[in-house]
């Protein structure tokens, strides 16, 4: 009964009444959704790529060290290689000048002070959570990231912002990140953007909750467990009350 | 490995109670033996009698994970929302931990509202167990600052600004309120001092909640458990606690479990706002601030009532007007299995407090707004007019058949 009044009043959250002012992302097929969801680990290591080699020019991973990315299949050698191909800040010279060092696995993801191209006053925002704050989830952002279209006809878009009928508005700051090939995967499989957005959603919404895998499978082990012992107590309840009944 | 001459002094001393060296000076098995081993209980009891067994296990799971979490917490408005981070993402075993935290907040709530509506439907609040129920509603208030204070503490957007809207809350109270609000945020707006002050309330309050169990089992236990059909002694007689009811709670707990186990691993999104994994931006107003579910009927009457004071009024009184049901209903009838009016009332009021929570989630805005009124007004006519009422009824009925 309470998981039944739990339910209800969770999925009674407020429906905005103004109709929302972008296209209704089309929802995709993710393995990572329902509640025994999994990740193809190969997929969140090519949405890496995509990730350190298009979006981190611009978004940090707040929070996220380099070790944690063990999680998504990594060996350590791999992970400390990766880790040194970032630029770390490490005070300032005595010039007075930045000094920069190559990342250790136990560093943070440098967030991008400031981003080459992005004007002043547009805030970029961290990726580490996205895929779980981000309005429509990874539906919408795999959408965003390849709904770049030139406007229609009649409709004005402000210089420096881009027609994207997913975004909040139908525009947005970012300029089209995707053009297919920028990255090369290694195992194989064909760079196209809709390849690439969809690899950097699933790297997005892994590192969004890095553990959901090990999550679902503990949760499958001890809810057995459990149903076995529910069982055999409720046995052992109908033999200890067979006196008295 | 005693010497002579102790074993000498055991045995001559005539006086000494029977039992082992550690019973003599500390007689704890005669305690369990007498509270937990022989309590009668009345047969009757059914399984909402569970419930307590399965709050007492949780208020333990939260203790307990409780003191990981706090041990990698950080109570700053700097670190508060990093040290959460790595909590998730590093701390060994942290994410399991921190989603037992909050799942089992959740089903505390849940199972205590339960415990609750129980009480009122069985009457066990009336005498001799006034005390138990005044030290229930007591860990119910406790409960939920607790909740409060632990929410703000992972200082995402729904954290601060639901500290936010408390400061405004206690800013509204005439005269003191001002003081107050400092007092509570430490400052103008919600800060360093606000997370230290919630942090050392929230780690206060959890045993201190456990100190006000002992004493409410104290008094259950001198009381003695009322039964479903509120005629005491129990028509069917009574039986030992253990195994008889042991065992009932046993198998309680277990499905406690199973539900807890099933929310935190398969479906945390059911008890998860995806907004506070957000940092807290002092200058951002999310577009919608809701409580957790739990607060939602109090948050439904806070927003029923137009103007802020009053509002806050209502919706603490919701809580308040609890600790006065054992004078409200001074009827000898104590189950509502035998007050036929009284049942369909209590199932209204059950009714309304679910209305409410979800008028609060729908922002009483519309249609939400006349429930929400209607609803909250039921509310306080059960305990303030309708349980009088029928107490004098019912007192009444009796005198004439005796």
């Amino acid at each position: 009964m309470l998981a039944i009044l739990l339910a209800g009043l969770t999925f009674g959250a407020p429906a905005g009444a103004t109709p929302p002012d972008h296209d209704h992302a089309p929802p995709q097929h993710w393995s990572f959704e329902g509640a025994l969801g999994n990740f193809d680990l190969a997929a969140v290591q090519r949405g890496y790529l995509v990730y350190e080699q298009v979006c981190a020019s611009c978004h940090g991973l707040k929070h996220v060290h380099f070790s944690d990315l063990a999680g998504m299949g990594l060996e350590p050698e791999a992970v400390q290689a990766l880790a040194a191909g970032y630029e770390i800040r490490a005070g300032r010279d005595l010039s007075g000048a930045p000094k920069y060092r190559h990342g250790l696995p136990d560093d943070a993801f440098p967030t991008p002070v400031r981003p080459v191209g992005v004007k002043e006053g547009v805030m970029v925002p961290d990726l580490a959570r996205q895929a779980l704050i981000y309005p429509g989830g990874p539906d919408r952002i795999y959408a965003l990231l390849t709904g770049y279209s030139a406007p229609p006809a009649g409709v004005p878009v402000p210089p420096g912002l881009f027609y994207n009928r997913f975004a909040a508005g139908r525009v947005i700051a970012m300029k089209p990140p995707l053009h297919g090939g920028d990255v090369h995967y290694e195992d194989g499989t064909a760079a196209s953007v809709e390849q690439e957005a969809r690899d950097v959603t699933i790297f997005l919404a892994w590192v969004g909750q890095p553990h959901l895998a090990e999550r679902h499978r503990t949760g499958v082990r001890v809810l057995i467990y459990l149903l076995f012992l529910i069982v055999l107590l409720f046995i052992l309840k109908r033999r200890i009350w067979s006196h008295v009944h | 490995m005693t010497g002579p001459s102790s074993t000498e002094t055991d045995s001559d001393d005539v006086d000494a109670p029977p039992g082992t060296w550690l019973e003599r000076r500390l007689p704890v098995g005669r305690f369990l033996s007498v509270q937990f081993g022989r309590f009668p209980m009345p047969r009757s009891a059914n399984v909402l009698w569970t419930v307590g067994a399965m709050l007492s296990a949780v208020l333990l799971l939260m203790l307990l994970s409780g003191l990981v979490l706090a041990m990698n917490y950080t109570p700053t408005a700097a670190g508060a929302f990093a040290s959460i981070e790595a909590i998730e993402r590093r701390v060994p075993s942290g994410w399991l931990i921190r989603s037992m935290h909050m799942a089992g907040a959740s089903l505390f709530l849940g199972a205590l509202y339960l415990h609750l509506f129980r009480g009122l439907y069985y009457g066990s609040y009336k005498k001799p167990r006034e005390l138990v129920w005044l030290f229930g509603i007591l860990l119910l208030a406790m409960t939920m600052v607790t909740a409060f204070a632990g929410y703000v503490l992972p200082w995402g957007q729904m954290s601060y600004w639901g500290a936010d809207i408390a400061g405004q809350a206690l800013a509204s109270i005439p005269v003191i309120g001002p003081f107050l609000e400092r007092v509570f945020l430490d400052g103008n707006q919600p800060g360093d001092g606000t997370i230290h002050h919630l942090f050392v309330l929230h780690f206060t309050l959890a045993f201190a909640i456990l100190a006000v169990v002992g004493v409410h089992v104290a008094t259950v236990h001198i009381a003695g458990s009322g039964n479903p059909d509120g005629v005491e002694p129990d028509r069917k007689g009574s039986l030992p606690f253990t195994p008889y009811f042991a065992i009932k709670d046993a198998c309680g707990v277990a499905v406690f479990a199973l539900v807890l186990a099933a929310v935190m691993f398969l479906f945390p999104d059911l008890i998860i706002e995806t907004a506070n994994y957000r940092p807290a931006n002092p200058l951002h107003t999310p577009t919608s601030i809701e409580p957790e579910w739990y607060f939602l009927p109090f948050f439904g009457i806070l927003q029923a009532i137009p103007f802020k004071f009053g509002g806050l009024v209502a919706s603490a009184g919701a809580v308040l007007v609890l600790f006065f049901v054992p004078w409200l209903d001074t009827s000898p009838v104590r189950s509502a299995r035998q007050r036929p009016l009284y049942r369909a009332s209590m199932m209204g009021l059950v009714v309304a407090f679910v209305l409410l929570g979800y008028a609060g989630s729908h922002h009483v805005e519309g249609n939400w707004l006349l429930i929400a009124r209607c609803a909250a007004l039921f509310y306080f006519f059960h305990f303030l007019v309708l349980m009088p009422l029928l107490s004098r009824r019912e007192k009444a009925a009796l005198k004439d058949v005796s």
